[in-house]
């Protein structure tokens, strides 16, 4: 088995707000996150992937159709974007850094082929990131 | 769902290895000039691995004001700009990252009841880091 990395970056904004918790929860828990505005992140994507080297070509995935399935599913729908309000996942979820690799996730999991999905990590700051295996 | 979070802290310490069971020539081929008596300091970056379910209502594994509150206080305040030699722990054991980062895992896993320590990784410098994820205690 091995295990090939890709890597992306997209910038975007979000804000953290639970519609069923009072405006002074809110800003308790997601204090300065909690700005209805919405702050920007640049944020670092990494897609890793499993399989086996295939024998005549030597890959375990072609890179340049990860690359543009990368582009399609998850940074044309999020580059760019206010997360809030013009991806469909985080009309109804937060979109913390957790909920964020989910997401990416599950757009790039049905769509991989060749190799599998082992983990999505997401860095939302250099020192911030988050690490999504799947469901265990 | 299950996710795993990291969080990266810097911390600057001196710290001098040399063992006491050791002759001067066996100290001196064993850590080289990592055993000047007079100790040397480095600025080590902590990344701290948390896991756990991400919680319907908030969205996260845990909140991260608790993970920083608790890593300032047990663990940076501790050592930040610090002789470790000097501290108690490390009377007995030398203050090699190994074991530097064994006694991180080790405060965080009994300070921080908020989610699953997964891992505690620590870089000396840009070239090498150490990982613990807890297990047999290597220093016992």
């Amino acid at each position: 088995m091995v295990y090939l990395t890709r890597k992306a970056e997209f910038s975007a904004s979000h804000y953290y707000h639970n519609p069923d918790f009072t405006p002074e929860e809110n800003r308790r828990i997601f204090g300065k996150c909690n700005n209805p505005n919405g702050h920007g992140h640049n944020y670092t994507l990494e897609v890793t992937v499993k399989g086996e080297v295939d024998p005549r070509s030597g890959f375990v995935v072609d890179l340049k159709r990860l690359k543009e399935v990368m582009h399609r599913e998850v940074l044309d729908a999020m580059d760019h974007r206010f997360l809030n309000k013009e991806v469909p996942e985080f009309l109804t979820k937060i979109p913390t850094t957790e909920n964020l690799a989910i997401a990416v996730w599950l757009r790039l999991e049905p769509k991989l082929r060749q190799a599998r999905l082992h983990r999505v990590r997401v860095y939302e700051t250099p020192d911030l990131f988050v690490d999504f295996y799947g469901e265990e | 769902m299950k996710a795993h979070l990291t969080r990266r802290y810097l911390f600057s310490a001196s710290h001098r290895l040399h063992s006491p069971e050791m002759s001067a020539e066996e100290n001196r081929a064993t850590y080289g000039k990592c055993n000047n008596p007079h100790g040397h300091g480095h600025n080590y970056t902590l990344e701290v691995t948390v896991s756990g379910p991400v919680d319907q209502s908030t969205g996260m594994v845990c909140n991260l004001v608790d993970l920083d509150t608790c890593v300032e206080r047990e663990v940076l305040s501790r050592y930040n700009l610090e002789n470790l030699n000097t501290l108690k722990e490390f009377a007995q054991t030398v203050p090699t990252t190994e074991n530097l980062c064994v006694e991180i895992f080790e405060i965080l896993q009994r300070a921080f009841p908020h989610a699953h320590l997964e891992r505690v990784r620590l870089e000396e410098t840009m070239m090498n880091s150490f990982e613990y994820a807890g297990g047999n205690n290597p220093r016992r």
